[in-house]
């Protein structure tokens, strides 16, 4: 049965499809449960009680959600190209659930154990903008035009420093395998002797996932809902379905990159394993969820001159210093 | 072609011209605050010319009015800015008082001063948590409605409508207020300063907030005054002008209270104005409570105001009043007034020309909010497609008062 599996052609894409499947669909229902989440977070920020109706607390709204979304009309606009704005969400939402491919969840549980992971991750979640231009200007429409170029010059701003981010995780890992990334941090976590680019990478998230407080492309008090502002059911609800995938995946990166993704704190309780990463993407959304609970939007200008002025120099500056303290203590990872 | 028809043409270089856009911003926006309709000239995100548009809520109270008795229009004036009813209905009770020459007794004035200023808290608290929901702050709106319900239930209380209430009359107010209602405004003046600071807590200080709100949309007071600004904003842009101190109605020379001045004239300014005038509101209404004592809530010349029903079972006369005043009405001598008070968004004045019938043969009403509109373009020019949202926001524009 192994040899089926591992050595010939049809049983390796049945198993490929098999791993896929057990990740997406978690994730998918993760995902779900993402909508009701910040529903609820929301919700108890604001005195409110949130979506409580359908089923016991609530726990059924999301597939109530998703089976309305199913029942409407697609409507597209006339002067619309047709082609590419179905493209788009479907492009949205492939990415997002593409990069997952090389995410490690337990020691070893990757279904591509790729050496090239962080690469693949990093271009992975640039190609996310194409979704949101092509988007954009399929719609044919001034507000989604806008937002599109919001959105594009937003993301590029914030890989930049991004990318800094993650040379100075590579530098004190000595690997591009996101397993390597997490088995270097077995005796301390990355967001301790890294803090600043922790926090600098989880702000980078936040404007790469489009959220809040940079959620400006769909900034709904300025151009309505931005690039998908023409969209409407299923269609709108991939864009739906592959930002919060999106998030889930940022989360993960985070965790993968500083808080030693499946590792337990101090070591303890190493069998549980996917649970401390799932309990540490969990911490991370819930700081999704409570910024944009409690944070006004940053406009478009002032986003950039974040981006630009203040956390590239200072991923720049703290990339030096890295490399610097590392190659003055000899503690250069042995490749 | 040939060469000699050629040489007849110009040069053939294409000139491009690369034009300003255009985008409809409203009136079905999220943040139109209503109905307003501006067209926006961009260039890229900035915005070149600011053309906002009006007449999307015109209902024609001002006509309506001339074929309604002067009691029959007290409801239109809750229905002009939506967000403040009862100080309107203030101005138009003050003005026909004036043209009457009656003066509403103690008691009356003290309930009109404290819902005007319930009023007010009202208000400021919409525009504040809303125009906060603009710049992208999504919490305070919800914990504003919260307190805002409390404030809809005294309304309630009193009148019984939460919104539109109806309650002011010319010579008074309808009914006197029902009992505990008095403990129970009191005993929400003392909870409420704790709801601003949690309010401040997450706006003053937030470094977004003033990132989006400071030196934005800046009008001089010189500006201001001439492009005819009064409340919060002028007051903004640091001229200390409130009717309420400078010409006094009602019991507002007998309370004490500050008026808070902006320095700087911009949007975080407003913000900050209207936050303290909360809280000034609040002190007020701890005032009337105090100073009010029991008597009539309105003037007691049954011409003006209906008879009790006790009163109507006994005498006959009172039955005819009664119904005199719910069919003719009253007459008011020919003269005509421009009555203002201080509404939460500004000078809000009514303009009653009386010709000796029982309905107004003219009224022009002032809205405060016309004045911020059409100095929109002024604000927002050179300022980033976000800001014009927070400028309208910071603004206070109701549209039912604008478009009337």
């Amino acid at each position: 049965m192994a040899d089926f599996f591992y050595n010939t052609a049809v049983g390796i894409v049945i198993l490929t499809f098999l791993q896929a499947l057990a990740l997406l669909v978690p994730l998918l229902i993760g995902v779900a449960y993402l909508t009701l989440a910040e529903r609820k977070v929301l919700a108890a920020i604001q005195i409110r009680k949130g979506p409580n109706v359908v089923g016991p607390f609530g726990l059924l709204q999301p597939f109530a959600d998703a089976l309305k979304m199913l029942m409407k009309e697609t409507i597209i606009p006339s002067g619309a190209n047709r082609i590419l704005f179905l493209l788009a969400p479907m492009l949205t939402f492939m990415l997002a659930m593409l990069a997952w491919a090389v995410i490690p969840v337990n020691d070893g549980w990757a279904i591509a154990d790729i050496n090239v992971g962080i690469l693949y991750l990093f271009a992975i979640s640039s190609l996310g903008v194409y979704g949101i231009i092509i988007a954009g200007w399929a719609s044919n429409s001034k507000y989604a035009f806008l937002g599109a170029l919001r959105s594009a010059a937003q993301m590029v701003s914030y890989e930049v420093s991004m990318g800094f981010v993650l040379v100075t995780v590579l530098l004190c890992v000595g690997s591009l395998n996101l397993t390597d990334v997490v088995r270097a941090q077995q005796t301390v976590w990355f967001c301790i002797p890294l803090f600043p680019m922790f926090i600098v990478f989880f702000i980078s998230t936040l404007a790469e996932t489009n959220r809040s407080p940079f959620d400006i492309p769909e900034g709904e008090s300025e151009i309505v809902a931005g690039f998908f502002v023409e969209y409407s059911a299923m269609a709108f609800a991939l864009f739906f379905l592959g930002e919060y995938a999106n998030m889930i995946l940022m989360s993960g990166m985070t965790t993968i990159l500083f808080l030693g993704g499946w590792l337990g704190p101090f070591g303890i309780l190493p069998q549980l394993g996917v649970l401390w990463f799932v309990l540490k993407i969990c911490l991370c959304l819930f700081f999704f969820l409570w910024i944009r609970g409690t944070m006004p939007r940053y406009r478009y200008d002032q986003l950039m001159r974040l981006g630009w002025k203040v956390f590239l120099p200072l991923s720049l500056g703290w990339l030096v210093l890295t490399a610097g303290a590392l190659m003055a203590f000899g503690w250069l990872p042995n490749v | 072609m040939n060469d000699a028809v050629n040489l007849d043409q110009k040069p053939s270089s294409k000139i491009v011209e690369i034009d300003s856009h255009a985008i409809n911003f409203g009136p079905q926006h999220p943040s139109a605050h209503g109905v307003l309709r501006l067209i926006l000239e961009l260039d890229g995100e900035v915005v070149e010319r600011a053309d906002p548009h009006i007449g999307l809520l015109h209902r024609g109270t001002e006509k309506l009015m001339e074929y309604r008795t002067y009691t029959q229009s007290v409801p239109y004036f809750d229905r002009l800015d939506y967000t403040s009813p009862m100080t309107q209905e203030h101005a138009y009770c003050l003005a026909v008082e004036k043209l009457l020459g009656i003066q509403a007794p103690e008691r009356g004035q003290w309930i009109r001063v404290m819902y005007h200023e319930i009023t007010r808290v009202l208000n400021h608290l919409l525009n504040l948590t809303t125009y906060a929901l603009d710049v992208g702050a999504i919490t305070p709106s919800l914990w504003g409605f919260e307190e805002r319900e409390k404030l809809m239930e005294f309304y309630d209380a009193a009148s019984g409508a939460r919104l539109h209430a109806n309650y002011f009359r010319p010579g008074g107010v309808a009914k006197d207020l029902p009992v505990g209602l008095t403990e129970r405004i009191a005993a929400w003046t003392e909870t409420f300063p704790k709801f601003c600071d949690d309010l401040e807590e997450l706006l003053t200080a937030n470094r977004i907030w003033k990132q989006r709100t400071v030196d934005i949309g800046i009008i001089s007071p010189e500006d201001a005054l001439a492009w005819g600004f009064s409340g919060p904003p002028l007051r903004a842009s640091g001229v200390p002008w409130d009717l309420r101190r400078t010409q006094p109605y009602d019991k507002y020379a007998e309370v004490e209270f500050q008026i808070p001045v902006g320095r700087n004239g911009d949007c975080y300014d407003r913000y900050l104005v209207r936050l303290n005038e909360m809280r000034e509101s609040v002190k007020i209404i701890r005032q009337c409570l105090a100073k009010m004592k029991p008597g009539p809530v309105k003037v007691q010349d049954r011409k003006f105001t209906p008879p009790t029903r006790g009163e109507m079972k006994r005498s006959m006369e009172a039955l005819i009043h009664h119904f005199k005043l719910y069919t003719e009405g009253y007459h008011v001598p020919a003269g005509a007034t421009y009555t203002t008070v201080e509404s939460p968004k500004g000078e809000f004045g009514v303009y009653l020309v009386a010709d000796g019938t029982n309905r107004p043969y003219r009224c022009k009403i002032r809205s405060t909010g016309f004045a911020f509109l059409q100095a929109t373009d002024l604000l927002c020019k050179r300022h980033m497609l976000a800001d014009v949202s927070a400028i309208v926001g910071s603004l206070d524009v109701v549209f039912g008062e604008i478009d009337r």
